[in-house]
């Protein structure tokens, strides 16, 4: 045991220099190496020192490999027959224990790691619990605590332990947020997943499907912005307020008739696509159109749900929406208003 | 003709190459189709569900029927030879596992011209690869295609086993074999117990998918974790399936060329056991983000990392083959060389993947891409490229261009650290695997145009080696029994390309590396173990070629058996089975043939042997 603590102290000046190195690649708000919350920086730290380990390994046999094969080199003329060595019982020996002894000091990590990131938090009281669904191309999120539902953003309270439970609707999904933790699979209900992250910095963190599940497995993204405590408290409650509908009474009407077969809005309408409360406020529009306009890859809300609602297929190929033009025979006209009726709607 | 009815093994070695190179091609091209849609951000090439079925043949077309054929390729050509036997144990079963890989082969590449693809990724998952959401038949000929293809690798891998085990010539003791006939008898072992596995669960998905059972259906209380335990507990080892005769090609290789004997041979034979027996051990490495328990992941975490253990004993036992020997750079040593590197770089980004909850940051991104395309790619296909090159002469008598050979070798292998080298950061920095496309601004561009580019320069290398072969087929087969000069065991000993019979005389094995043995005691060949006497051969016959197309025209029949057709009598002959029991009856019936007109075969006579 002596032996493999010294070995990994001498490895330590190395995990710096890596980390270093690293820590220049990727968005802060995506990237496995600029982890801002405690669940990736445990994975990052594991990964650290497994590669610290293996450029060691891979030095040594570089190096090796580049003085056998420029130093035992066949000169011309040379003929002579080397010695026919049978092996080396030390040798051999020597190349089993070391590796055996790097594989010890990787594995006794990564067993504590297993079970620390293991706990289930479900039964904590201070932590806020939250319901994951997966659904082709997109993703619930439920607070069983406060009665509502969200897709596409998740809202989180900085600092919190957020406790999630995970299922899917139809095919596997895997919830990931590489900048605040390892990926989890949604596996149907019956073999629902729980585990626990927690973001102690205020931010918007991108979010992706990580298994593949169909066509658009690529698009279904997902944002997690972490709030004060104030801030998520006062959404909470703005989620909970009675529904805006469109002004337009006529508007209205078919909004609830066309829309809310589906989708929800506040205390009306059904929960079987994204629910549409505060859409205008959100990160995104289908999780890939991103609602900022001060970027160059982004757009006003009313013209991303524009877009949106013009092409759902040429947007998010595969999804189950039906096209508001050709299967719910609203007029360009009409899809608009509503586009811009959502727009308006913001919660806070 | 004569190709369809032969039984020689050296011919089915042919056969399995050019069928693998084929089948290699299509997995290629597919390759690069993928990578031009990846060049650039919301790039529109391809659309997505083309893009998901492109993945998921790359994937099966490479692992079924692109590599593995070739592997039994080179078995085919070499182990009857390294073994000292006149053939394999069962030359017809030998011919019959040849034709069902081929027939399920081209059955899974005609899903491209019949409505669809499967694209539920190689791994085929369930429920995206059931009914409910994969509704076009692609998945079917996935589940068909491989069983029927499956069936020729189990054929094959028994074959193997059998001729190996009873078929060694006199002297030859397990511990004389040359390592390329321990890694394929270690390798059959693994295909006699991973392919019922995954036979069992593609039985099984077919059920689900044309009888609609439940197996892996949640809705109806089936298991879609069922799923990925059936398909890790046999993906995992055949992993080592293909691994393990690259291992194989590269010990026989580098002791060649270096002019010395294996360095610690019975520690090379232990790691291959070893790594055998811990490869059934680990499936649940690929679930460690399938919620299952703590204590299932550190268990399989750390059964996996115990793996890098017999793997650094073969790559330092490598490394001190060559210390102290004449190391020549033939082109088959340098793809050798060119391995030790490469595969190590695979390895130990394999041990990082052990870390599971390292892993869970790298499951399903392009870390992982890297790390097998490392293993499979820079492992396997580099082995292949040692092993062809080097047996080329021994197979049709003529050496590839040397100068060919190098720029083979370095378009390749520069190409490939190119395309997959940089997949490793793309991970790390957030991108998933399998997505059609990706959003602009994520730091992702400029890294999959290297990549791109990469592949696309290993497409060229693989241009070249296809040149090689063109060039080298236009001239005389004038190649020597032992062309490369330092040949070691068996093969080099008889003429180029081998005589149908093999060897006149089975010889006696006086040792390990046993022509180079003989050589230096300063003898010309093998000492004989027996008199000159008459040969018996087995006779050529289509019942093989038959009963592979009476199996292809079941499963299609069975594939189809619930579709409406615009013609009626169609529909009947489908819907009823009729094609599907005609199919059989031409299997069966071939079969009864086989059991009922014997055949005993022919005789080479010593006249003939001396008149050559």
């Amino acid at each position: 045991m002596m032996r493999t603590w010294q070995s990994a102290r001498r490895l330590l000046p190395l995990i710096a220099v890596f980390g270093m190195f690293l820590a220049g690649c990727g968005r802060e708000d995506l990237s496995v190496l600029k982890p801002q919350g405690p669940a990736a920086e445990s994975s990052l730290g594991l990964m650290k020192l497994a590669i610290s380990i293996m450029i060691v390994v891979l030095l040594i046999v570089f190096s090796i490999a580049a003085y056998v094969m420029i130093r035992f080199r066949r000169k011309p003329g040379q003929n002579e027959i080397p010695d026919q060595t049978h092996g080396s019982f030390k040798l051999e020996v020597l190349w089993t224990v070391i590796p055996l002894i790097l594989v010890i000091v990787l594995a006794v990590p990564t067993v504590r790691t297993v079970f620390a990131l293991g706990d289930n938090h479900s039964g904590d009281k201070n932590a806020i619990k939250v319901k994951v669904t997966g659904h082709q191309y997109w993703w619930e999120f439920e607070y069983p605590d406060y009665g509502i539902k969200t897709a596409q953003d998740l809202i989180i309270p900085a600092g919190k332990d957020i406790a999630f439970e995970l299922t899917t609707n139809d095919v596997l999904h895997s919830f990931w947020v590489p900048s605040l933790s390892g990926k989890i699979d949604t596996n149907p209900t019956g073999a629902t997943n729980r585990f626990s992250f927690s973001a102690p910095k205020e931010g918007v963190y991108r979010g992706k499907c990580a298994e593949l599940c169909g066509p658009s497995h690529g698009f279904m993204e997902f944002k997690v912005k972490a709030v004060s405590n104030d801030e998520f408290n006062q959404w909470i409650e703005a989620q909970k307020e009675p529904a805006v509908l469109p002004a337009d009474p006529v508007l209205a009407e078919t909004f609830k008739e066309q829309c809310l077969k589906c989708h929800a809005v506040g205390d009306q309408g059904m929960s079987v696509g994204p629910s549409l409360t505060g859409i205008g406020s959100r990160e995104s529009v289908a999780g890939i159109l991103l609602n900022d306009d001060t970027r160059q890859d982004g757009a006003p809300v009313e013209e991303n749900l524009k877009t949106w609602l013009h092409d759902t297929q040429g947007v998010k190929p595969g999804n189950l929406m039906p096209d508001p033009k050709q299967d719910m025979g609203l007029s360009d006209d009409e899809i608009d208003r509503i586009a811009e009726y959502l727009a308006g709607y913001k919660l806070n | 003709m004569d190709w369809i009815t032969t039984v020689d093994h050296k011919k089915i070695a042919i056969l399995y190459l050019w069928a693998g190179g084929l089948f290699f091609g299509i997995g290629g091209i597919e390759a690069l189709l993928i990578r031009w849609q990846l060049i650039k951000p919301m790039n529109d090439f391809v659309d997505a569900q083309t893009f998901n079925e492109l993945i998921t043949m790359h994937g099966t077309t490479m692992i079924f029927l692109g590599v593995m054929p070739i592997i039994f390729a080179l078995m085919n050509a070499v182990i009857p030879l390294q073994i000292g036997a006149r053939d394999v144990a069962f030359p017809f079963l030998n011919a019959l596992g040849f034709w069902t890989f081929l027939f399920g082969g081209l059955l899974l590449n005609l899903s491209w011209m019949m409505g669809g693809a499967p694209d539920a990724g190689w791994t085929s998952y369930t429920p995206l690869s059931g009914t409910a959401y994969s509704g076009t038949h692609g998945v079917d000929f996935y589940t068909i295609g491989l069983q029927i293809a499956g069936l020729g690798t189990l054929i094959g891998g028994i074959n193997f086993l059998a001729t190996i085990i009873t078929m060694r010539a006199p002297g030859m003791s397990f511990m004389r074999m040359p390592m390329f006939a321990w890694t394929t008898f270690i390798t059959s072992a693994i295909i006699l117990f991973a392919f019922p596995a995954i036979t069992v669960g593609l039985v099984l998905l077919t059920f689900d998918r044309i009888l609609g059972a439940n197996f892996f259906v949640p809705g109806g209380g089936g298991s879609p974790v069922l799923w990925q335990h059936i398909f890790w507990i046999f993906g995992h080892p055949e992993v080592y399936i293909l691994i393990l005769p690259a291992f194989g090609i590269i010990s026989e290789v580098i002791p060649t060329f270096a002019r010395k004997r294996l360095f610690g041979y019975s520690s090379m034979v232990f790691a291959t056991i070893l790594i055998a027996f811990l490869g059934f051990m680990v499936w649940a490495h690929h679930m460690f983000t399938t919620g299952l328990s703590p204590v299932a992941n550190a268990l399989f975490a750390v059964s996996t990392m115990l793996i890098a253990v017999p793997t650094g004993i073969k790559i330092f036992n490598w490394l001190f083959t060559l210390w102290g020997g004449s190391v020549r750079f033939a082109t088959p040593n340098l793809f050798a060389s060119g391995f030790i590197p490469t595969f190590t770089m695979g390895g130990v980004t394999g041990v990082m993947l052990a870390s599971a909850p390292a892993d869970f940051q790298f499951h399903d991104t392009y870390f992982v891409v890297a790390h097998f395309h490392y293993v499979i790619v820079g492992g396997l296909v580099m082995g292949l490229f040692a092993g062809l090159h080097y047996w080329w002469p021994k197979m049709f008598g003529r050496m590839l261009s040397e100068t060919l050979g190098k720029w083979t070798f370095w378009t390749f292998i520069i190409g490939f650290h190119l395309t997959f080298f940089v997949q490793h950061f793309l991970g790390l920095m957030g991108m998933q695997r399998r997505v059609f496309t990706y959003l602009p601004n994520q730091h992702f561009d400029t890294l999959n145009l290297v990549s791109t580019i990469g592949a696309g320069l290993m497409g060229a290398g693989m241009l070249v080696f296809l040149a090689n072969v063109w060039i080298t087929s236009r001239k005389p087969p004038d190649a020597g029994g032992d062309p490369w000069e330092d040949g070691r065991t068996l093969e080099w000993s008889i003429p180029s390309p081998s005589p149908e019979y093999n060897f006149k005389q089975t010889p006696l094995v006086r040792g390990l590396d046993a022509f180079w043995k003989e050589k230096t005691a300063g003898n010309k060949g093998m000492t004989p173990a027996e008199p000159i006497g008459s040969i018996h051969m087995p006779s050529a016959t289509p019942l093989p070629f038959v009963m592979a197309v009476g199996i292809f025209i079941a499963g299609l029949g069975f594939m189809f058996s619930r579709d409406d057709f615009s013609s009626a009598l169609v529909s009947f002959l489908f819907n009823n089975y009729v094609v599907t029991g005609l199919g059989l009856l031409i299997t069966f019936g071939a079969m009864l043939v086989r059991s009922l007109y014997d055949d005993h075969g022919w005789h080479i006579e010593p006249e003939e042997l001396e008149g050559r």
